[in-house]
C-alpha cells in the first residue's frame, strides 16, 4: 500500500512539474492561432471554429519573414558548416599526430575558454569595421568559424581511434587527409550529430553579435528581427506570438530528429570528466 | 612500410598535421586570440566609435570602480547568480533524483518534457516571457488571479522589485529541466553495489544520499555549479528583451554584459566596454577557481 502511494505522489509531481514545462509553451502556440478580438476572452485556444491565422498574416505584412528565416538558415547553416570542417581537422590533428607546438595551442585554446566571450566583443567590432565587414554575412559568419569547444569535442573523441587502423590505411597508400576523410569523420559521426546540433542551436540564437554588426533590415536574423518587432509591437501579443513560434519551430525539429545523438554529446565530456 | 616510400607520400605525411590544424590556428589567432590581447590595450583607451582614442591610463577602471551604474549591474547579476545556483540546481537535482527511479515509466518522455525549453532560444524565450509577465493578461497574472484570485494589473516587469523575481523564475523554467540532464546523466553513472553495499549497512535513503550519492556525482555537479556561475554572469538576452535597452525601472535589470553594450555600442566607448569585459572576466575566472578550490577539484583523492 504504501509503495503505491509513493507511485502515486512520483508521478504526481512529475506530471505536475512536467505541466510547469509545458504551460508557457503551449500558450505560446495558443495565443498565435487566436484572433485579436478572442485574445483575452480564452486564456488558452478559443474553439477550433474560431481558430485564426490573422496573426501570422499579419506577422507576413510587418516584415519579410520568409527573407528573415533564409537568412538565418543560411547564416548558421554556413557557420555549422565551416565550424564542423575546421574543428574536426583541428581535433583530428591533436589527437592522432605528435608536432611542434601542438602542447602550446592546446593549453592557449584552454586557457581562452575561460574567459567569458564578451570581452573580445569590442575590439573584434573594431576589427570587422576596419576589414569592411560590418553589416555583412561574412562579418557574421568568420569570427564565428572556429569553434575551440568544438576542437576538444572532435579531438576528444577521437582519441578512441586506433592508430592501427591508421597505420593499415597509410600502409594502403591512404593519404593523411584520406585518413580524416574516409576513417576519421565516418567513425565519428555521433559526435558529429551532436556537435551540429548544439552549433546549430547557438548560432540560431545568437543575438549579441549580430545585433552589434547588421544594419541593414534585409540582412537581419531572427532574434534581431523578433527584438525590433518587440520594440514596435509591444501590444500586439499575437503577432509576437507568431514570430516566436515560426522563429523556434525549426530548432525542434532539428532537435527531434537529433536528440539521441544530442543528449549523448551533451553530457559526454562532463561525465567522462 | 614498402608500399609508396616516394618522398612526396613522406612529406605529405610529416606536414599533415601542420596543414590540418593552419585553418583554425590561423582564424582562432585573428578572431580570438587578437581581439582578447587588442581588449587589455584598449582598456587603457577612452574611444568614441573605432576611429577616435586617447590613452588614459588606468583612468577607466578607477571610474568603474566608483560608478554606480557598474555597481548595480554586478549587485544585479551577483544576485541572479546565486539564485541560479542555489535555487536552480537544488531543484534540477531534484528532478533527476525523481528521473533516476528505479522502474519509472516514460522516463524518455519525461526528460524530452523537462528538456523543452532548451529549444526556444534566450531570445525567443525573452519575447515570450516578456508577454507572459505582461498586465493584465499575461499569462502568470491570469494563471495567480485564476488560483489565488490575485490581481491582474501586477506590472512584472514595470516594478523595480519585481523585475528580479521575474528574470530568475524565466531562467528557472529554461534550465532547470537542461541542468537535469547532467545530473541524470551522473546519476546513472554511480556505482549500483554501493547502494546494495549500503542498504546491507543499514544506511537509510538520507544517509545513502549523502553519502553515496552526493560524492559519486560531485565531479559533474561542480562542473555544473561552474557552468552555471559563469552562464550567469553573462546573462544579457533576457533582460535586453524582457525589458528593452534601459534595464526596466530603476534599472533593477541592468546586467554587466547589459552595461557593457550599452558602453560600447550604444555609447559608442569600446575602451570602456572592454574594461567592463575584463572587470567581468576577473570576476568569473575568480569565483570559477573559488568553486573548484572549495569543492576539492584539486586535492588528491586518498
Amino acid at each position: 500500500m504504501g509503495k503505491a502511494a509513493g507511485k502515486i505522489i512520483l508521478y504526481t509531481a512529475l506530471a505536475f512539474v512536467g505541466f510547469l514545462t509545458l504551460v508557457p509553451l503551449i500558450w505560446l502556440v495558443a495565443c498565435s492561432v487566436k484572433g485579436a478580438e478572442d485574445f483575452f476572452r480564452y486564456t488558452f485556444f478559443p474553439p477550433i471554429s474560431r481558430f485564426s491565422l490573422a496573426n501570422f498574416v499579419s506577422l507576413f505584412e510587418q516584415m519579410p519573414f520568409v527573407r528573415l528565416m533564409m537568412n538565418s538558415l543560411f547564416v548558421a547553416g554556413t557557420t555549422v558548416m565551416v565550424q564542423l570542417f575546421f574543428s574536426s581537422l583541428g581535433g583530428f590533428a591533436l589527437a592522432k599526430y605528435e608536432f611542434r607546438g601542438k602542447k602550446i595551442i592546446m593549453v592557449v585554446m584552454l586557457a581562452t575558454m575561460m574567459i567569458p566571450a564578451q570581452v573580445m566583443l569590442a575590439p573584434l567590432y573594431e576589427l570587422i569595421c576596419r576589414m569592411n565587414l560590418a553589416d555583412t554575412y561574412l562579418g557574421l559568419i568568420v569570427p564565428g568559424a572556429v569553434s575551440v569547444f568544438g576542437m576538444f569535442l572532435f579531438r576528444q573523441s577521437m582519441l578512441q581511434l586506433p592508430d592501427e587502423l591508421l597505420q593499415a590505411g597509410r600502409i594502403d597508400g591512404c593519404s593523411e587527409f584520406g585518413l580524416y576523410w574516409r576513417i576519421a569523420i565516418p567513425i565519428s559521426r555521433p559526435m558529429i550529430g551532436a556537435f551540429c546540433l548544439i552549433a546549430f542551436m547557438g548560432t540560431w540564437n545568437s543575438f549579441l553579435w549580430p545585433q552589434i554588426i547588421l544594419q541593414s533590415n534585409l540582412k537581419f536574423t531572427l532574434p534581431i528581427a523578433l527584438n525590433q518587432l518587440v520594440g514596435l509591437q509591444r501590444q500586439d501579443y499575437g503577432v509576437l506570438m507568431a514570430g516566436t513560434l515560426l522563429s523556434v519551430l525549426p530548432v525542434a525539429v532539428l532537435f527531434l530528429i537529433l536528440q539521441k545523438e544530442f543528449l549523448s554529446g551533451l553530457t559526454a565530456g562532463a561525465v567522462k570528466g | 612500410m614498402n608500399r609508396p616510400a616516394g618522398s612526396l607520400f613522406a612529406a605529405q605525411h610529416r606536414l599533415a598535421p601542420y596543414l590540418f590544424v593552419t585553418p583554425f590556428v590561423v582564424l582562432f589567432c585573428t578572431f580570438g586570440l587578437y581581439p582578447l590581447i587588442k581588449s587589455v590595450v584598449l582598456s587603457f583607451y577612452i574611444t568614441s566609435g573605432p576611429r577616435s582614442q586617447v590613452f588614459v591610463w588606468f583612468d577607466n577602471f578607477r571610474f568603474l570602480l566608483g560608478d554606480p551604474d557598474f555597481h548595480k549591474a554586478v549587485w544585479n547579476t551577483f544576485v541572479f547568480a546565486v539564485f541560479s545556483v542555489f535555487l536552480q540546481l537544488p531543484l534540477s537535482l531534484g528532478l533527476a533524483l525523481l528521473l533516476n527511479r528505479k522502474n519509472l515509466r516514460g522516463r524518455n518522455v519525461f526528460r524530452l518534457c523537462f528538456f523543452s525549453p532548451r529549444l526556444v532560444g534566450m531570445v525567443f524565450v525573452g519575447v515570450l516571457f516578456s508577454v507572459i509577465f505582461a498586465a493584465p493578461y499575461g499569462l502568470l497574472n491570469v494563471g495567480l488571479h485564476g488560483l489565488f484570485g490575485a490581481s491582474l494589473e501586477r506590472a512584472w516587469l514595470q516594478d523595480p522589485h519585481l523585475v528580479m523575481p521575474a528574470l530568475v523564475l524565466t531562467a528557472l523554467w529554461m534550465y532547470v529541466g537542461f541542468n537535469m540532464i547532467y545530473f541524470l546523466a551522473a546519476l546513472q553513472n554511480v556505482d549500483r553495489t554501493l547502494y546494495e553495499a549500503a542498504t546491507v549497512d543499514g544506511a537509510n535513503a538520507w544517509q545513502q544520499f549523502w553519502h553515496v550519492t552526493l560524492p559519486g556525482i560531485k565531479p559533474v555537479a561542480v562542473f555544473v555549479v561552474v557552468l552555471s556561475t559563469i552562464g550567469s554572469f553573462q546573462l544579457f538576452e533576457l533582460p535586453y528583451l524582457m525589458l528593452g535597452n534601459n534595464a526596466g525601472p530603476d534599472d533593477a535589470g541592468l546586467t554587466v554584459v547589459m552595461y557593457l553594450y550599452q558602453n560600447g555600442f550604444v555609447t559608442g566607448d569600446l575602451g570602456y566596454a572592454s574594461t567592463i569585459g575584463w572587470t567581468l572576466a576577473a570576476m568569473v575566472l575568480v569565483l570559477a577557481l573559488a568553486q573548484m578550490y572549495l569543492s576539492g577539484t584539486w586535492k588528491k583523492e586518498p
